[in-house]
């Protein structure tokens, strides 16, 4: 174990996201294969890869939902590769779900609460919420913060699918991101919302990292610095946008196989 | 009753506007069939014997307070836990082993005041301990879990004669004459009771909508999600055993005063069982499910055997009848009376609307 003085001087330096021979099997199915990667702080990277090629993997060996079966991963220095998800996420690391995961039978407000409670102080309080809450203050300014104010009070169950999409990325913002995975947060909805969506991933403090899987390539660019490109559960290539778009074999691969 | 409204949604407090200024806000929210029925309890010794007192009412608080627990932990965490009349029996056991019943060989004798906290931390601990080890299985295997434990509790206690005496357990076990009272009397055992059914009962409603409470209901409905919101999952499903297995050790004590006695059979397979029914006959949606459930188990229970001889059945056929009406209500309605009741409303409600 590193003493607090070398982890803190690791946490200056290190990578916010470092995978290091990440592999995750299901059953014979090797659908993250020797995975290594570094993600600077404050990075935005973008994940493409056509279906089935271990991007939402990658993001569940990460978070802890299905850890991986070999391999290192450390979060800002310090190896996290069998944490729990919980403790993953109490120390900065945020994500959405390519499928929304959301309390349908809680209004919107009470899900971003939820989200606030998790990365604070008292998940076990027995006080109830109060509108004038600190916590309850947070809920109600990331609610307009991914302009979901107007549904505050709407049960989730409600909501369209575009606002459940917003309302994903509202739990991720919850607290004290340092990192977030955002899985194809743009996937399904609509012209004007995918620019709303935009707008959002852009108003993020700088120091913000995130990575996103994303199919459009037109969103993809705007929203990201540099690209990973990923095939059969290994990454194939990594370079800027224009590196990646102009490469024969991403091209043959990917952007003409019928995809954005 | 406000009762049946969805109150897993904490915004019903918050969403009601405050109408009249001069009472606080939470009084003005209380529906006035809450003030008359309370009126009502309160009021119940001066026109029912004590027979009633005692063997309906005071009854169907205390089997109330266990089946509520089991609600908590059913309704707001998803958990169906078999072992809350097992938590019961221990709190009750404790209480005889460490104070005052007619086998002084084995009980201790101590004073009240440390009696009764020994047998609620011992109970609570054993819930935990108990909650720990289901919290790790899902739906029909943690039934299978709580269920072998109440099992073994149940073998273990009749088997066992240095501790707890085995077959007969423990007789003459009274509540302390606390401010010159004699608390196992019809009138004072009633309103015992009912205060304790009645604060277990508030603290429910209360901290369901607690951020503990809400916590629960987000693992409930979606666990893995809380996990990737920072929660525990685990220590929540734990804590929530816990926070079940006091309401079910003080409901143990006060029944082991309205039994006098307590024995292995006071914790075994048909009561544990019997549980369950009284908290799905009620319904698992809101605390005040459990007591209904409860009062018609009681009901049944202390008048089907008159009611089925006046027929010309045998009388031991009561159960026969209980679980006649389990079957009926699960059939017609899958939440429980509560569920009845809400439908009822709802088809009036239409029914008003379209005149
Ligand atoms: N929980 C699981 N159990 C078994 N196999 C799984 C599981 N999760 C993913 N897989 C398999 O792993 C492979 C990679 O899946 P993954 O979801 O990571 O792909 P993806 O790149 O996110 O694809 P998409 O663009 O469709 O979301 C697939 O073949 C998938 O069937
Ligand atoms: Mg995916």
């Amino acid at each position: 174990m590193a003493s607090v003085a070398e982890r803190l001087s690791a946490a200056g330096t290190a990578n916010a996201l470092e995978l290091r021979g990440v592999s995750r099997l299901f059953g014979a199915l090797v659908a993250l294969d020797d995975v290594t990667m570094s993600v600077r702080p404050g990075e935005r990277r973008a994940v493409l890869g056509s279906n089935g090629a271990g991007k939402t993997t990658l993001f569940n060996a990460v978070t802890g939902d299905f850890p991986p079966s070999s391999g290192v991963i450390r979060f800002f220095g310090e190896d996290i590769t069998w944490f729990p998800p919980h403790e993953r996420i109490r120390r900065g690391l945020r994500r959405t779900y390519q499928i929304s995961l959301l309390f349908g039978d809680l209004s919107v407000l009470d899900n971003v609460y939820l989200a606030c409670r998790g990365v604070s102080r008292g998940r076990f309080s027995l006080l109830r919420p109060r509108r004038n809450d600190a916590l309850m203050q947070s809920a109600i300014e990331l609610v307009e913060a991914v302009h979901l104010s107007a549904v505050r009070e709407r049960l989730v169950a409600q909501l369209s699918y575009g606002e459940q999409r917003q309302l994903e990325i509202a739990l991720a913002l919850a607290g004290a991101p340092r990192f977030i995975l955002f899985d194809e947060p743009a996937a399904g909805l609509a012209p004007g919302e995918r620019a709303e969506l935009v707008e959002i991933l852009s108003s993020l403090p700088r120091h913000i990292g995130y990575i996103i899987i994303e199919h459009d390539m037109d969103v993809a660019l705007r929203v990201a610095e540099s690209v990973s490109m990923m095939h059969n559960g290994r990454i194939l290539k990594e370079g800027t946008p224009a590196e990646i778009e102009s490469d024969r074999e991403v091209q043959e691969l990917y952007l003409g196989g019928g995809h954005g | 009753m406000a009762a049946t409204t969805n109150t897993l949604n904490p915004d019903a407090d918050r969403a009601a506007p405050s109408a009249a200024q001069s009472l606080p806000d939470w009084l003005n929210r209380i529906h006035p069939a809450v003030w008359l029925l309370a009126l009502f309890l309160l009021f119940v010794p001066a026109f029912t014997n004590d027979f009633i007192q005692l063997q309906v009412f005071g009854w169907a608080f205390v089997l109330g307070m266990i089946a509520l627990s089991l609600m908590f932990l059913a309704g707001y965490g998803g958990m169906v836990s078999l072992v809350q009349m097992t938590v019961a029996g221990c709190a009750g056991y404790m209480y005889a082993i460490f104070g005052h019943s007619a086998f002084m060989e084995v009980s201790l004798g101590w004073p009240w005041w440390a009696t009764i906290p020994i047998a609620l931390i011992i109970a609570v601990l054993f819930g935990t301990i108990s909650g720990a080890l289901a919290v790790r299985t899902e739906g029909i295997y943690t039934i299978m879990i709580t269920l072998a434990i109440a099992s073994a509790f149940f073998y273990f206690t009749r088997q066992n004669y240095t501790i707890f005496n085995g077959f007969s357990g423990f007789n003459a076990v009274r509540p302390p004459p606390l401010f010159g009272v004699d608390w196992k009397q019809a009138t004072p055992f009633y309103y015992l009771s009912l205060f304790f059914a009645t604060l277990s009962f508030l603290a429910v409603l209360y901290v369901s909508r607690s951020s503990f409470g809400l916590a629960l209901q987000g693992v409930r409905d979606n666990a893995r999600r809380m996990e990737a919101l920072g929660f525990n999952v685990t220590a929540h499903r734990i804590a929530a055993y816990s926070f079940a297995a006091l309401i079910a050790a003080v409901a143990g004590i006060l029944l082991t005063w309205l039994n006098g006695q307590i024995s292995p059979g006071t914790a075994g397979i048909g009561p544990v069982i019997d549980i369950l029914i009284i908290a799905v006959v009620g319904g698992l949606r809101h605390p005040i499910g459990p007591f209904i459930g409860a009062l018609i188990y009681v009901v049944l229970r202390t008048f089907a055997l008159d009611a089925l001889v006046a027929v010309g059945i045998a009388g031991e056929r009561f159960q026969l009848l209980i679980g006649l009406g389990f079957l009926l209500i699960v059939l017609f309605s899958p939440d429980g009376v509560l569920g009845l009741w809400s439908r009822w409303r709802a088809r009036l409600r239409k029914r008003r609307s379209e005149l």
